[in-house]
């Protein structure tokens, strides 16, 4: 490999002998790193290396949507990315959207409107929503439903979840009234 | 989000999907061509990783090394150009559907994008990255071929463009060799007064089709129709483009002729079945298909 290759490293794991690089990510405001082989995804990263477990894991194929977080504020399924590609970026996850002091409106209206069940989809659908509702402010119910159309939930038929993120939408507008009265 | 331990074998290596790969980023352009040289045959480009990364997280595949091109900020970009639209290797779906130049020079593009995937995915994954997949249910496919577009694959010391009609050889087979790199795409404009619509049938929004098209339709200053293509996914190989032109020139853009259209077009496909949809399911789909969408298209050409 040519010495200008980014990325690179001569540092091994001791046991498999594999390439380690490090890694470092801005995740939920606070940098962090962790050395480790190329192939970690993004999703094992976040819960393995860095034991943020908030980010569920369902399919590892790019369906479910249980893995989505936020890269530089667009959601990305982090099942499909690798940890390295991503190093030097910014990582939004569902502990970083707010904390129960101090919840996001899409984690109150959930709560409000019972937008989940067992609970497993739910960090995928509050990354999804939070940033879908950071542009579009006003969503009717045949927008919330394609916003949230490539997340999967085995439990609550969806109707609450949709329910929740009109809820949420109203919650923001309530939270900062001038916005929603100009 | 506790800090405790995990069992021991979470802690262990084997918490990783894919196989284990040689990995390299590299800066430039010019940086990635002398990577991919010397890596030789068993290596792959990782772009979006929307189509790659599930099949590395299945072990369906297991490249000896990733080139990630996601650090070539010069390919990141969508141009409206003479005649068309360029976009290079590292613009992802969703910078081609927002591109307010690309939209003026050819609508195609975005009202094709917005069936491929979900948002979430196309946030991530790359126009070019999907042509290189070739999966004969990819929206752009369609796209490039009807336009009759092309592919700029690079390698070290050279360049070479490759045809639409030449690129897609097989499904997830492209004319890409081993050691190149799909640089950009170019996508040619209509001429005036054409029209043109993607439509598709799919299980759900954001699936891939079982069946769809992107068509498109000129109409003469009298009204007439002077020109009619369409593009199929899904049902063949690669993308499978019918030329209307003959059947419909002169006549007027009304229902018979877009039901000729249609049964002509059933006639032409050969589509195969799978879990999805049986054969004769996505032939008749193509004759519907077909003529909705010649009359959609020919309604935004006046
Ligand atoms: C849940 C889900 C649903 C999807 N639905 C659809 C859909 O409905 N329609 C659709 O079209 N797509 C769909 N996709 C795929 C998506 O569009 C991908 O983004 C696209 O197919 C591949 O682009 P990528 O940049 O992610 O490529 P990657 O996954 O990075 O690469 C794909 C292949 O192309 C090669 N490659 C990529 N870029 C280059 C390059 N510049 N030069 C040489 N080789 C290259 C790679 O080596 C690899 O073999 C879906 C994906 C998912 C996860
Ligand atoms: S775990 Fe990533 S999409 Fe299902
Ligand atoms: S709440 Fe159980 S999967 Fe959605």
């Amino acid at each position: 490999m040519p010495a200008t290759v980014s990325g690179m490293t001569a540092v091994h794991d001791t046991t498999t002998g594999e390439p380690l690089h490090d890694v470092r990510l801005r995740v939920n405001d606070v940098w962090q790193e962790a050395r480790v082989p190329a192939r970690r995804l993004l999703s094992d990263f976040l819960r393995h290396d860095l034991r943020l477990t908030g980010t569920h894991v369902g399919c590892e194929h790019g369906v479910c949507g249980a893995c989505t977080v936020l890269l530089d504020g667009a959601p990305v399924r982090s099942c499909l990315l690798l940890a390295v590609t991503v190093s030097g970026q910014s990582v939004t996850t569902v502990e970083g959207l707010g904390s129960p002091e101090a919840m996001h409106p899409v984690q109150q209206a959930f709560r409000e409107c019972h937008g989940l069940q067992c609970g497993f989809c739910t960090p995928g659908f509050l990354t999804t929503a939070a940033a879908y509702l950071a542009q579009h402010p006003s969503p009717t119910e045949a927008e919330a439903r394609e916003a949230i159309s490539g997340n999967l939930c085995r439990c609550t038929g969806y109707q609450n979840i949709v329910r929740s993120v009109l809820r949420a939408a109203e919650i923001a507008r309530e939270r900062t009234p001038s916005a929603s009265d100009r | 989000m506790g800090k405790r331990d995990f069992p021991t074998r979470m802690r262990q290596d084997h918490r990783v999907k894919p196989s284990p790969f040689g990995y390299a980023a590299p800066a430039t352009v010019e940086e990635a061509l002398a990577v991919l040289a010397q890596v030789g045959d068993d290596a792959k480009v990782l772009a979006g990783g929307q189509s790659l990364l599930p099949i590395l997280n299945m072990r369906l595949a297991a490249p000896a090394h990733l080139v990630d091109v996601n650090r070539l900020r010069e390919l990141a970009y969508v141009r409206a150009e003479e005649g068309g639209v360029r976009v290079g290797a590292l613009a992802r779906h969703v910078d081609v559907e927002r591109s307010v130049p690309a939209y003026d020079a050819l609508p195609l593009l975005r009202q094709a994008l917005q069936l491929v995937a979900h948002p979430v995915i196309r946030n991530r994954g790359t126009t070019v990255g999907s042509l290189a997949h070739a999966d004969p249910s990819g929206e752009m496919t369609a796209v490039l071929a009807l336009t009759g577009g092309s592919v700029v694959a690079a390698r070290r010391g050279s360049t070479r463009t490759v045809a639409a009609a030449d690129f897609f050889l097989g499904p997830l087979e492209s004319a890409l060799e081993p050691g190149e790199l799909a640089v950009s795409a170019f996508f040619p404009s209509f001429p005036a007064r054409t029209g043109t619509t993607f439509l598709e049938v799919a299980r759900r929004h954001g699936d891939y089709a079982v069946c769809g098209l992107a068509a498109a339709v000129t109409l003469a200053a009298d009204g007439t129709v002077t020109a009619a293509r369409a593009s199929y996914i899904s049902v063949g190989g690669t993308p499978v483009v019918i030329d209307f032109t003959e059947l419909l020139a002169g006549s007027a853009p009304d229902e018979s002729g877009w039901h000729a259209a249609g049964e002509l077009a059933r006639q032409q496909v050969e589509p195969e079945a799978d879990i999805h949809a049986s054969a004769d399911y996505r032939r008749h789909l193509v004759g519907v298909l077909t003529r909705r969408a010649l009359g959609e298209a020919a309604g935004r050409a006046a």
